[in-house]
C-alpha cells in the first residue's frame, strides 16, 4: 500500500477490513436468524398450511373435477366459450404429457403468490399515490426489488427460513410485487382530475373518493399490473425450484444439469401454457368488467 | 365590503400560485403587474383583490378569456381552491373558518357544481351518477334513485336511466351533470363553463333549459363562461374578469351600453346588441301624448314633427294623429270630436321586447313607435334614429 499512489491504484479498503465487515454482517445475521428464525417461521405458519392445503386440494381431487372447476372459473370470468376450449386443450395436453401433478403444484404456488402480491401491492400502491413523498421513498425500493438478482435475496431468506415453500413464496413475491404497486400508483394518479374534483365538490370524503372514484377508474391500470405480476411470478418458477419449491421448475432444473433437452422443453412449454391461460383470462375478465371505462371523453 | 344580505360575498380575495405566495402578496397589493411578478418571483397571480356580492336567486355570470382566473375564482366558492388572502361569505358565514367536517357538510348541502367536461363517473349508470351526491350523504338507495329519476325527467332524459355516460351525446351528458347538481337540492349552483364544450345549437338549447328551470327553482347560479353572447343571454348580472382583476360588474345592458374600460369595450364591440338590449332601456318620450276629445285641442298640441300619440282615458292607447288627417277633419267638422277615422293605427312595442324583435316594425315605420305597458298605456317611444344609434358599432 505504501508504494502505490492513490493516483494509480484505486484507494480501496484494506483486505482485512473488508473481511471484517463481511464477517461481522454475516455473523450478526446468522445470530439474528438463529434467535428469531423460529419466531418468524411460526409467523408464516398459517400461510404455509394454506399453501399445503391448497396444493393437496388440487392434487388429490380427481383430475376431471379440477379441470371442470378451472374451466368453470374461466367461463365465469370471461363468458367466452372459445377461451374455455383453448384452456381445456392446453390442460389436456399437459396431462397427456405427464405433467399434470407438477402443473397443479405450480398453479397452487402461483395462485397464492398472486393473491399475496395483490394483498400487499394494491394497498402499497394506494399509499404511494396519496403522497409524493411516499412515492419518492418507495420507488427506489421497487427498483432494487426488480433489479437485484433473485439469488442474492434468496441467501438471507434461506438462512432465515431454510429450504421449502415459504422461502420460495417470499422470493417470488419480492420479484413479482413491484408491477402491481407501480401500476396501482400510476392508475390512481392518472384518474381524471375533473371527475375527482366533482366528487370533492359533492362533499365526498377521502375514503368515498378512493373507493367510489379512484379505484374503479384506476382498475384497468391496476389489472394490467396484476397481469404483469402473474407473468413475473411464473418467470420465477425455475429459480424458486432451486430452494425446494415443487412444481414445473424442478424438472426444468433437472434437465439443465443433465442436459435433458426434451424434458426441459416440455416443462418449459407447460409454464408458457399456464402463463398464457392466466394472461388471456385476466385480460378478458378486465375487458368485460370495464367496458364502460373505455368510452372516456377527452379532457 | 358588500352589503349584507348577499348570498355569496367576496371581499379582498387574492390568490397567488407558487411556492411561497405570502411573500409576494405585498407586491401584488402595491399593484405590480402579473408579468413582472412572474418574471421576478416565479409566482403567478391568479386573482387580485376581488370584491363582489351575489344576490340570492340571481344568475351571476363571471366572464373572461382563458387565463383570466374565472375557473380559479369559482373554485373558491366551495373551497376546491383556498385563497391566499381574503374573505368568502356564504349566507353570512365565513367559509374559511369551516372545519374539515363542516366543509364536507357545506359542500353536500349548500352548493353543487356542473363541470365543463361533465365530470361524470364512467363506470356508473346515468341514474347512479345523478344520485351520486345523495349516495355520498348516505341516503338509502330507493329514495335516492327516486329523486334521481325525477330530476332526470325534469332535464328531459327519462328512459336513459340504465345507460352509461359514454353512450350519451355531449348535450345529454351535460344534462346528466345538471340533474346531478340539482339532485342534492342546493341553494347555489356553480357552473364552470358548463355549456362551453357543447356545439352551438345544443348550447343554445341548454341555455334555454337553464333559464326555464330557473323560473321555478330560483337558485343562486354562478355561471362561468368565455362567451359574451352566452353571458348576455342568461346573466342577470355579469362580472368581467381580466388577468385576475374585475374590469366591470353590471347588468347585460350596462355592460353593453356603458363599457367601463377599453378591454370591455373591445369585447362588447362585436356583440349584436339587438339581441341583448330590451326596448325599455333606450326608449324616450319624444312625442307628445294627448287624450283630448277635441280636434282643435289636438291640432294645437301638434309638435314640429307633425304627429302625436292619442290615448283615451278609459281604453288606453289608440294610435297617432297626423297633421294631414287633422287638417282634413277640421275642414269638415271645425268643432268636431276625434273619431276613429282620424286615427292612424301603428304597431306598438312592449318594454321587455329585445331590440331585435322591434327592428322590423321600427324600420318600416315613418313614425316613432309607442311603447305600451301591460295596461296598454303609453310609457315611451322608440324612434328609428335612437334604434340606429344603439345598434351602430363603436358608439
Amino acid at each position: 500500500m505504501s508504494s502505490d499512489s492513490w493516483l494509480t491504484t484505486f484507494p480501496q479498503l484494506d483486505r482485512r477490513d473488508l473481511t471484517m465487515i463481511k464477517k461481522t454482517l454475516d455473523g450478526a445475521y446468522r445470530d439474528f436468524s438463529r434467535s428469531y428464525g423460529d419466531v418468524i417461521e411460526s409467523f408464516f405458519d398459517p400461510l404455509l398450511s394454506f399453501l399445503v392445503w391448497f396444493e393437496k386440494l388440487l392434487l388429490n381431487s380427481p383430475w376431471w373435477l379440477t379441470m371442470a372447476a378451472i374451466l368453470g372459473i374461466v367461463f365465469f370470468a370471461t363468458r367466452s366459450k372459445k377461451l374455455c376450449l383453448g384452456v381445456a386443450a392446453a390442460l389436456l395436453a399437459i396431462g397427456i404429457f405427464g405433467m399434470w401433478d407438477n402443473t397443479m403444484r405450480t398453479l397452487s404456488i402461483i395462485t397464492v403468490c398472486t393473491l399475496l402480491s395483490i394483498i400487499i401491492g394494491v394497498p402499497t400502491g394506494i399509499i404511494m399515490s396519496r403522497s409524493d413523498r411516499m412515492q419518492k421513498i418507495i420507488t427506489p425500493i421497487l427498483d432494487v426489488m426488480q433489479t437485484m438478482p433473485a439469488f442474492v435475496y434468496l441467501i438471507p431468506v434461506v438462512m432465515l427460513l431454510g429450504i421449502g415453500k415459504i422461502p420460495g413464496v417470499i422470493a417470488v413475491v419480492i420479484y413479482a410485487v413491484p408491477p402491481v404497486i407501480r401500476l396501482t400508483n400510476l392508475g390512481i394518479r392518472l384518474v381524471d382530475k375533473e371527475i375527482l374534483e366533482a366528487a370533492t365538490a359533492f362533499g365526498a370524503t377521502n375514503r368515498q373518493k378512493l373507493i367510489g372514484v379512484q379505484i374503479p377508474l384506476a382498475m384497468p391500470t391496476i389489472m394490467a399490473g396484476i397481469n404483469q405480476t402473474i407473468m413475473m411470478a411464473l418467470a420465477m418458477v425455475v429459480v424458486a425450484s432451486m430452494i425446494g419449491v415443487n412444481g414445473l421448475g424442478q424438472p426444468v432444473l433437472k434437465s439443465i444439469t443433465n442436459q435433458y433437452f426434451t424434458l426441459g422443453l416440455l416443462n418449459g412449454l407447460a409454464i408458457v401454457a399456464l402463463a398464457i391461460i392466466f394472461d388471456r383470462v385476466s385480460q378478458s375478465y378486465a375487458k368485460r368488467t370495464q367496458k364502460h371505462l373505455g368510452g372516456k371523453h377527452h379532457g | 365590503m358588500g352589503k349584507s344580505g348577499g348570498k355569496i360575498e367576496i371581499s379582498n380575495l387574492s390568490k397567488i400560485f407558487g411556492k411561497r405566495p405570502n411573500t409576494v402578496l405585498q407586491q401584488v397589493k402595491l399593484g405590480k403587474s402579473k408579468q413582472d411578478i412572474l418574471s421576478e418571483t416565479g409566482h403567478t397571480v391568479g386573482l387580485r383583490d376581488i370584491n363582489f356580492t351575489i344576490n340570492p336567486g340571481e344568475i351571476f355570470v363571471i366572464m373572461g378569456l382563458s387565463g383570466s382566473g374565472k375557473s380559479t375564482l369559482i373554485r373558491h366558492f366551495n373551497r376546491l381552491i383556498d385563497p391566499t388572502e381574503g374573505q368568502i361569505k356564504v349566507d353570512n358565514q365565513d367559509i374559511m373558518t369551516l372545519s374539515k367536517d363542516q366543509l364536507i357538510q357545506f359542500r353536500r348541502h349548500k352548493m353543487s357544481m356542473v363541470f365543463q367536461h361533465f365530470g361524470l363517473l364512467p363506470h356508473r349508470t346515468v341514474v347512479d351518477n345523478v344520485a351520486y351526491g345523495l349516495q355520498i350523504q348516505k341516503i338509502p338507495l330507493a329514495e335516492r334513485t327516486k329523486q334521481a329519476e325525477t330530476w332526470l325527467e325534469t332535464v328531459g332524459l327519462a328512459g336513459y336511466e340504465k345507460q352509461y355516460p359514454s353512450q350519451l351525446s355531449g348535450g345529454q351528458q351535460q344534462r346528466v351533470g345538471l340533474a346531478r347538481a340539482l339532485c342534492t337540492d342546493p341553494d347555489i349552483l356553480l357552473m364552470d363553463e358548463a355549456f362551453s364544450a357543447l356545439d352551438p345549437l345544443i348550447r343554445s338549447e341548454m341555455q334555454e333549459q337553464l333559464l326555464e328551470l330557473q323560473k321555478t327553482l330560483h337558485k343562486t347560479i354562478v355561471f362561468i363562461t368565455h362567451d359574451l353572447d352566452e353571458a348576455l343571454r342568461i346573466g342577470d348580472r355579469i362580472a368581467i374578469l381580466k388577468d385576475g382583476v374585475i374590469s366591470q360588474i353590471g347588468t347585460p345592458v350596462d355592460i353593453l351600453l356603458n363599457p367601463a374600460d377599453d378591454y370591455v369595450e373591445a369585447f362588447v364591440k362585436d356583440v349584436n346588441r339587438a339581441r341583448a338590449v330590451p326596448v325599455k332601456t333606450i326608449m324616450q318620450q319624444s312625442v307628445p301624448v294627448v287624450s283630448t276629445d277635441s280636434l282643435t285641442d289636438a291640432f294645437a298640441a301638434l309638435p314640429p314633427q307633425g304627429y302625436l300619440f292619442y290615448e283615451r282615458e278609459e281604453t288606453g292607447f289608440q294610435g297617432i294623429l297626423t297633421r294631414n288627417k287633422l287638417e282634413a277633419a277640421l275642414k269638415v267638422r271645425p268643432d268636431g270630436k276625434i273619431i276613429t277615422e282620424d286615427i292612424t293605427k301603428i304597431p306598438n312595442l312592449m318594454p321587455e321586447m329585445l331590440l331585435q324583435e322591434a327592428i322590423s316594425d321600427a324600420l318600416k315605420s315613418r313614425y316613432a313607435l309607442p311603447v305600451l305597458n301591460e295596461d296598454g298605456r303609453y310609457i315611451g317611444d322608440l324612434s328609428p334614429e335612437s334604434l340606429a344609434d344603439t345598434l351602430e358599432y363603436n358608439n
